[in-house]
């Protein structure tokens, strides 16, 4: 099996708080990964890491075999990873469609002509096409969070790397969007998912990787981690390991 | 080129659709559009020189205007150092005219090559500052340019310079070309605002005025962006300026390199409307009614204008523009995309629309 994305012993401290102590990880080609830890572990730090919002103080990101630590970000995003917001971030004067539309032209290096069919697959794929006009700043939460997804997907990537994009939905929501990402990862997406929603998690992971203060925890079959000693010393307290 | 992705490899599953621009709207703003500068454009010959020297200073602050907004509102570089690129324009004509000996007229436009022959490689150094600590340094840019130049006595030092190539054209000649040159400007910025939103160019500035995190990390090369907007207003900048100067005849470093140049604009903007083209079309025609009717009370117009200012950021922070677009959803400038399923799902109606671009069959 072939590593996609990799990281190796990432540091990031901002001021005297060390955010990312000496993180690793590795996504297999076609695998769903899952990263749980508890607030504040680093999980979204990770993600700008990857990402290039943020460069890394030590250590690399390796992606499709190519170092891409200091590649910068829309590179990154041309070269093939996708990225949802944790608190969506939409273009909110444009349409939902527009928004589409820029991660497809330019997530791809393509003219605007070439780049229509893109986004309505993309829209049709995330049930946004009725909503293809509507300003994306009057979205309700789940339809911004479908966009999120949505502007992922348009820029075709490799990877997609879904920030919490279940968290604030109801539970009828969540099962909707559980059978999406499923869809997507059926169709051969690599995906890091970081979700606290954890049956959410389980419905669709292969494998997990905890942290916690930046660091590595545990990591393997999502079942054994959530109910190793680690992770629950974790989140409920308890003797640390 | 493979536009064939793989989420889906079933065409029966996309809808066939088109993309539309333009609606019914915007072909009648277009002819009435016209019919206004057709109009403008007759004005040297029947009105007062006067009046067409009002107006010169009313295209020009409209240009200002909208040069000003695209640098601000589109791509987030809040300048308040454009007097830089409006001063050196002046000069530019005055040195290109009267010292190059090219004509007056075509030195307008060269005029702003120089404008932006300086801001090129002033751009890789303010662009390492962010939010005020960059409108600060383009200050700070325009400051120095207007120290540099009054502190040189080729230039006429702190008294300025006449623009003799210029004044000694015959005066029908040269109110009539700086009114059509100034009203050129001033349609010429709209339309190049226009065409540049409306262009892949305006969707990656469009998605930067909303988020730019966002857009970077959806493959937007914003510093690129930002760059040819830096470079476009610095240019259409000292074109500006050079009218300016075509219309004075004089040149003085305190008036040319004025931050009031950076101040007129930003108020325009402001109550006109951040962000779209017709903010600053509103602002500038608001702005200067204001001063045409304010002006007499010396002091108390500039208080007068503060209160308006004030008022605008309270009540609309999006500007006029932005409270009309809003509340009626309307825009003047067909910017936007569209768009419309052809077989549409039952529960769904497409509003008309004319002038298709791009219609694609999806039975590939």
């Amino acid at each position: 099996m072939t590593v996609v994305l990799e990281t190796t012993g990432l540091m990031k401290s901002f001021g005297g708080v060390q955010v990312i102590d000496d993180l690793s990880m590795q996504l297999n080609d076609g695998e769903a990964l899952g990263i749980v830890g508890p607030n504040g572990a680093g999980k979204t730090t990770l993600f700008n890491l990857i990402t290039g919002v943020y460069r890394p103080d030590a250590g690399r990101v390796m992606f499709g075999g190519r170092d891409i630590t200091g590649l910068p970000r829309q590179d990154r995003c041309v070269a093939g990873i996708g990225r949802t917001f944790q608190i969506p971030k939409p273009f909110s004067d444009m349409s939902v469609f527009e928004n589409v539309l820029v991660c497809a032209a330019y997530g791809r290096k393509m003219t605007e002509r070439a780049s229509y069919q893109r986004c309505v697959e993309t829209l049709e794929l995330t049930r946004l096409t009725h909503k293809a006009n509507q300003r994306a700043g009057s979205l309700p939460l789940l339809d911004r969070k479908r966009l999120e997804l949505a502007r992922a997907l348009a820029v075709d990537p490799k990877v997609l790397l879904l920030d919490e994009i279940a968290g604030g939905l109801t539970e009828g929501e969540v099962e909707v969007l559980i059978g999406t990402i499923k869809d997507l990862h059926a169709e051969g997406y690599s995906i890091v998912w970081i979700e606290h929603i954890v049956h959410a998690l389980l419905a669709v992971v292969q494998r997990i990787v905890a942290i916690s203060f930046g660091r590595n925890l545990i990591e393997g079959d999502p079942n054994d981690v959530m109910c190793s000693d680690e992770v629950q010393a974790c989140y409920m307290g308890g003797t640390p390991i | 080129m493979s536009t064939v992705p793989d989420i889906a490899k079933d065409a029966s599953t996309v809808p066939a659709f088109r993309v539309a621009r333009s609606t019914r709207v915007h072909r009648f703003v277009l002819v009435v559009s016209v019919a206004i500068v057709v109009a403008l454009a007759s004005v040297p010959w029947w009105a007062e020189v006067s009046v067409a020297r009002t107006m010169v200073t009313f295209f020009t602050l409209l240009a200002l205007a909208q040069m000003w907004n695209l640098l601000a509102g589109y791509a987030g570089l809040v300048s308040i150092g454009q007097q830089a690129y409006i001063g050196l324009g002046a000069y530019g004509l005055w040195l290109i005219g009267d010292v190059l000996g090219l004509h007056p007229f075509i030195a307008v436009f060269a005029a702003g090559l120089l404008a932006l022959a300086v801001a090129l490689p002033v751009a890789p150094l303010i662009f390492r500052l962010r939010g005020g600590y960059f409108s600060i340094g383009t200050w700070v840019i325009a400051e120095i340019v207007r120290l540099v130049v009054s502190n040189i006595q080729a230039t006429g030092g702190g008294s300025g310079k006449t623009v003799l190539s210029a004044a000694r054209l015959p005066i029908d000649t040269r109110i009539t070309g700086t009114y059509l040159l100034a009203l050129f400007v001033a349609v010429g910025s709209i339309l190049l605002v226009y065409f540049l939103l409306r262009s892949r160019t305006g969707l990656a500035l469009t998605a930067i005025r909303d988020n730019d995190i966002a857009a970077q990390s959806s493959g937007v090369n914003v510093f690129r962006s930002k760059l040819f907007v830096w470079a476009v207003a610095a240019f259409v900048c000292g074109v500006i300026g050079a009218v300016v100067a075509l219309n004075l005849l004089r040149i003085q470093p305190a008036a040319a390199f004025s931050i009031n140049w950076t101040a007129y604009a930003l108020f325009i903007v402001v109550i006109g409307g951040f962000g779209t083209i017709e903010g600053p079309l509103i602002g500038a025609v608001i702005y200067f009614a204001l001063l045409q009717s304010l002006s007499q009370y010396g002091t108390l117009y500039m208080l007068l204008l503060g209160i308006v200012a004030v008022i605008m950021a309270t009540v609309a922070p999006k500007g006029i523009w932005g409270f009309v677009e809003k509340r009626w959803n309307v825009r003047l400038f067909p910017v936007s995309r569209r768009l419309l399923i052809e077989a549409p799902p039952p529960d769904e109606e497409p509003e008309p629309a004319e002038e298709t671009d791009v219609s694609v069959a999806t039975s590939v």
